[in-house]
């Protein structure tokens, strides 16, 4: 099975083969290193740009301008916040042209905790993302998803943000990547580059199929009657283990991966708190102005007669950073007893 | 090449006829003048060997610029808009630049990522008056911004013309992007870049000279700054240690310069000459002109004329005349004709439509799926 960083490449791969991406760049996005967590190794296309989060974004903005496809990367999302006026200028630019200009632009961007790394290399980007009008936003959980979303933002006409969680980049799914080997040491010898002795390297590509995921649809990753819990990115795995814990003790809970943050899948929202009546988001960015509380005041206002329990936000506490020591990281963003005593409160409460 | 775009784009515009008007009278006094022993060659040297055809589309074109600037800020004035921004006393500069430019859409003409002082560069395009007018007065007929932007904010995809944008200095490195993609195509088309001074500040500008000149991968560009010696109210010598802002291209191998940009004829040479040195070489060129800002920076400080700055249009026109390139008489229809045409183009925005409420949804995404999110 392939990880999460070797879906991404793979759906670069097939980008620049066969939908039309003749750019994609970033800080040491090209060749030797073929970027931080391996995700543009091999690449055709791939290029390294200057150490310059505004030059990117601007060079991406000029190249989807010009008339051609290209996928730009900022090295850590926790670096991407001195680009906001310019994701704010390529989020307005067809409107403010009254529909005359497009921009069919990729950024990709590794967010939030999990791996250690400190109060810069562990920001949550999704509730700025959010905010930022015009620009689709997704957020994978699996490689599958990541491959089939990737497909999907690259031939999008409009601007897509692509986060990726850092904690996932490992993360190895269950479902095969259509054309991908079966047998994950035949990939890895196709497609990741020796460690040593990898000079004139270059990847055996698998015969992939173009596989899309639809930007704007959910997948329920666990089905349940009691309570719904929505969710994405790194924050799905844990709920389904609480989910299959809890479903032992006769708890039965259904867990939703948004997959996109902007459109996101509403109706299956809505349709799933109908069932059960009560409702727990789960992220792990910074709580106060927390993209699921916005989840949280539609859901009170289109679901109100049909909730049993308040709904509830779960998210990373309102802090500056997050300590690099195990015990400020762990305390920083949800755990998954943080997830499983939210749960149970929620489950619990009668009206 | 440039030359030829240039004749189609000056004389599809009102310059056409205006310019064969003048013309006439202007080859008439050319014969007077001829009598004097020492014009002819007095002449040539001033004008920098430029045909008559040149400089006069020129002046025209010129002209057009002032009298649209001039409207916009009556109407402004007038209140039937809510605010100026434009670039009068920059006519020397922007219309030569808007005669050399490659003109049409896709990779293989030239990008023009503009400032909101570049209305005479647009004339010199071929933007009718009324669509600067319409932009100016927010109708759902600007054919810009739809009613939706500041007057200025041009966008003419169809001529390459990239969104102008209330930031300062972000067209600087966007513009890397378009000559990225035209250096790809290899056609020869190159990405011309303006600003003002104050915004060189900004690091998107440093980015912009980084990007550009790469070894090995430099970018076809025409990287240019016009510095009227203000930033708002703040004086260059308020933000600026460097004596000139062209230095800064030094630093980075581009090869740079600085004209007199209240000089037509010195602009147009030097226009021409760096345009022709990147299609060439594919490689960066800097020109830092140095321009009047003669109203002032926008409707925020008045918008009132400096009388005391230069005003490259009036001083080119009596050059003309006083070469006998010009008749006088022409000249005066040239601004009457314009005058007229400023005026009809501001009655007629008047009684077109103005965006309806509900179009707030349209264009958020193509095709404004999702726009609303009460509606998915």
């Amino acid at each position: 099975m392939a990880s999460i960083a070797q879906a991404i490449r793979m759906a670069l791969h097939y980008g620049e083969a066969n939908m039309g991406v003749k750019d994609i760049f970033g800080q040491d996005v090209g060749a030797p290193l073929g970027g931080v967590f391996t995700a543009t190794q091999g690449l055709e296309t791939a290029w390294n740009s200057t150490l310059d989060e505004r030059g990117i974004i601007s060079m991406a903005m000029g190249i989807a301008m010009g008339g051609d496809r290209c996928v730009a990367e900022i090295q850590f999302a926790d670096y991407i916040f001195n680009t906001i006026d310019l994701l704010k200028i390529a989020g307005n630019t067809l409107w403010c042209t009254n529909g005359q200009i497009q921009l069919p632009m990729v950024v990709m961007t590794p967010v939030g905790a999990g791996i250690f790394g400190s109060v810069y290399h562990s920001h949550s980007f999704d509730a700025w993302a959010s905010r930022l009008q015009g620009w689709k936003i997704v957020m994978p959980s699996n490689p599958l998803d990541a491959y089939g979303l990737m497909l999907s933002a690259i031939e999008d006409p409009n601007p897509v943000l692509y986060l990726k969680s850092k904690a996932l980049m490992r993360h190895k799914g269950d479902e095969l990547i259509p054309g991908e080997p079966a047998d994950e040491k035949e990939l890895k010898a196709m497609i990741d580059k020796p460690v040593q002795n990898s000079e004139g390297w270059k990847p055996r590509w698998p015969e992939l199929e173009k596989y899309m995921v639809p930007i704007g649809k959910g997948k329920i990753t666990h089905a349940g009657e009691h309570i719904t819990v929505v969710t994405y990115s790194r924050m799905v795995h844990l709920c389904d283990e609480v989910a299959v814990k809890l479903a032992e003790e006769g708890i039965s809970v259904e867990v939703i991966d948004l997959r996109s943050i902007y459109p996101y899948d509403w109706p299956m929202i809505k349709e799933s708190i109908e069932k059960t009546g009560r409702v727990l988001f789960v992220n792990e960015d910074t709580e106060v102005t927390n993209f699921g509380e916005h989840l949280a005041y539609r859901a009170t206002q289109e679901c109100f007669y049909q909730l049993m329990a308040r709904p509830r936000v779960l998210a990373g506490k309102n802090l500056p950073g997050i300590g690099l020591h195990p015990n400020l990281e762990k305390n920083s963003v949800p755990q998954i007893h943080d997830i499983e005593l939210a749960i149970r409160e929620v489950v619990a409460e009668v009206p | 090449m440039a030359k030829k775009t240039t004749v189609k784009a000056g004389g599809k515009a009102a310059a056409g006829k205006t310019t064969k008007k003048a013309a006439k009278p202007a080859a008439k006094s050319t014969v007077k003048a001829s009598k004097k022993a020492t014009a002819p060659a007095k002449k040539k040297q001033s004008f920098g060997g430029l045909s008559e055809e040149i400089l006069l589309r020129m002046h025209n074109l010129m002209v057009k610029s002032r009298v649209l600037e001039e409207r916009l800020i009556k109407i402004y004035k007038a209140g039937e808009a809510y605010f100026w921004i434009g670039g009068p006393g920059e006519e020397a500069w922007g219309v030569a630049l808007g005669m050399l430019a490659r003109k049409g859409s896709g990779p293989e003409n030239d990008w023009l990522h503009l400032h909101y002082r570049c209305t005479p560069t647009m004339v010199a395009l071929g933007m009718d008056m009324i669509d600067s007018i319409r932009l100016m007065m927010n109708r759902a007929t600007d054919p810009s911004t739809g009613g939706r932007n500041f007057s200025s904010h041009y966008c003419f995809p169809q001529w390459n013309v990239a969104p102008v944008t209330s930031p300062l200095e972000v067209q600087y490195p966007i513009a890397c992007g378009t000559a990225h993609v035209q250096k790809r195509a290899g056609k020869g088309a190159i990405s011309i870049v303006t600003g003002g001074d104050a915004g060189t500040a900004e690091g998107d500008f440093a980015s912009c000279l980084i990007l550009a000149s790469r070894k090995g991968q430099e970018l076809p560009m025409l990287i240019t700054v016009q510095n009227n010696g203000y930033g708002i109210s703040t004086p260059y010598e308020g933000q600026h240690g460097e004596t000139n802002i062209a230095d800064r291209a030094a630093a980075f191998n581009i090869r740079s310069r600085v004209i007199n940009g209240n000089d037509p004829i010195e602009t147009y040479l030097a226009l021409k000459e760096e345009m022709e040195y990147i299609r060439k070489t594919g490689k960066p060129s800097f020109i830092e002109a140095k321009v009047t800002r003669l109203y002032g920076h926008s409707s925020a400080d008045g918008a009132n004329k400096k009388p005391h700055l230069f005003d490259p249009v009036l001083t080119f026109e009596k050059n003309l005349i006083d070469a006998g390139i010009l008749d006088p008489k022409a000249a005066k229809k040239i601004w009457e004709d314009y005058e007229a045409e400023g005026v009809n183009a501001q009655e007629q925005a008047r009684q077109e439509p103005v965006p309806t409420p509900e179009s707030v949804w349209d264009h958020v995404y193509v095709n404004s799926e999702n726009a609303d999110w009460r509606k998915f």
